[in-house]
């Protein structure tokens, strides 16, 4: 005779635990953290040094740099003068909380109040594994195709902000700008879509314009 | 895609749980997870009959509730299930206007246990 044991527990629920203590270190930090998510090759990297780049003096960027294997995108980080930590994951799809805690240490705390973790090249699984971070920033791109929120809506939904890269090859692509907008709301109703081309500049100003109210406004909720 | 560590957290919430209740083993598992998660069932199964040996869990069964996501026309109304890859258009009006909501649970629901 068996005893039904209710449970209703993330199946991840030992990551959630683990992010959760990220988060409360970054709280005690002060600093803002943004999960970078993307397909490889979409402009994670090509974003984080578009937006430092731009940022006012009083926000302090540092970077994590997610991949399996390579340290090609923490060197490119490095050279621009910025705090960065790489994680191998040797094989690993996704970056999770653990890895996040033990990169944690590598970085000087104190000194940056802006996170960005670029996470593993991929589209599926990092929606699905918490790091502590405060805001997932989905980057689509233009050479993707325009079906993608309707393929990978786990993704798209799980979006605080979406920032499509390549705007300069819409026409090449054929592009169908209303389509992919139409899917992202689909399954997003409050995700800001920006439009962008890290390569050309245009459109990333307004993106970081975005990214420093947030800022600005999570650190007015702390001091409350 | 990541069918490994998502069957390791199933496997320590469901040991976790029976230990916390003194169980002497484990027969069932009730798993909740939406029709937008990518994880394939059999995958699942297949790696926890695998690392379930020797443990509390040995021999359990899983069972997989798959709740659907629901797109909802704003133009007629129409509500309907859906899995990737989305429809763009409602299949009774044709409008591209569509809300689609839920899908996306993913928990362990309660286990049977000895």
């Amino acid at each position: 005779m068996t005893t039904t044991i209710p449970v209703v527990k993330h199946i991840l629920d030992a990551n959630e635990q683990l992010a959760a203590v990220n988060r409360t270190t970054f709280a005690q930090a002060g600093v803002l953290a943004l999960n970078l998510m993307a397909s490889p090759g979409a402009g994670k990297t090509s974003v984080i040094l578009a937006t430092t780049s731009r940022l006012p003096a009083a926000i302090r960027p540092a970077v994590i740099e997610g991949d399996l294997a390579s340290t090609i995108d923490a060197d490119t980080i490095a050279a621009r003068g910025l705090p960065v930590v790489q994680i191998n994951t040797g094989g690993g799809c996704h970056l999770d909380a653990n890895m996040i805690a033990a990169a944690l240490p590598n970085l000087p705390l104190g000194q940056f109040n802006l996170l960005l973790v670029e996470n593993v090249g991929n589209l599926v699984c990092p929606a699905n594994f918490a790091l502590g971070t405060h805001l997932n920033v989905v980057i689509g791109s233009v050479a993707e195709g325009h079906d993608k929120p309707y393929k990978y809506p786990g993704m798209y939904a799980a979006a605080d902000v979406v920032l499509l890269n390549k705007s300069d090859l819409i026409e090449v692509f054929e592009f169908d700008l209303g389509y992919f907008q139409r899917g992202l709301t689909m399954v997003n109703r409050s995700a800001p879509l920006f439009v962008m081309s890290c390569r050309t500049g245009v459109g990333v100003d307004a993106w970081v314009e975005w990214l420093q109210e947030a800022w600005h406004n999570a650190f007015e909720m702390t001091r409350r | 895609m990541h069918e490994l560590p998502v069957t390791q957290g199933i496997l320590q919430v469901a040991l976790d749980t029976a230990q916390q209740n003194g169980a002497l083993s484990i027969t069932d598992i009730h798993l909740v997870i939406g029709a937008m998660s990518s994880i394939v069932d059999d995958s699942v199964q297949f790696y926890f009959d695998m690392l379930n040996r020797e443990t509390l869990a040995a021999g359990a069964r899983l069972h997989f509730r798959r709740n659907p996501a629901i797109a909802t026309c704003l133009q007629c109304r129409h509500q309907f299930e859906v899995t990737p890859p989305l429809a763009a258009e409602c299949p009774v009006c044709g409008s591209a206007q569509l809300q689609v909501a839920g899908g996306r649970e993913f928990y362990v629901e309660s286990i049977e246990i000895e």
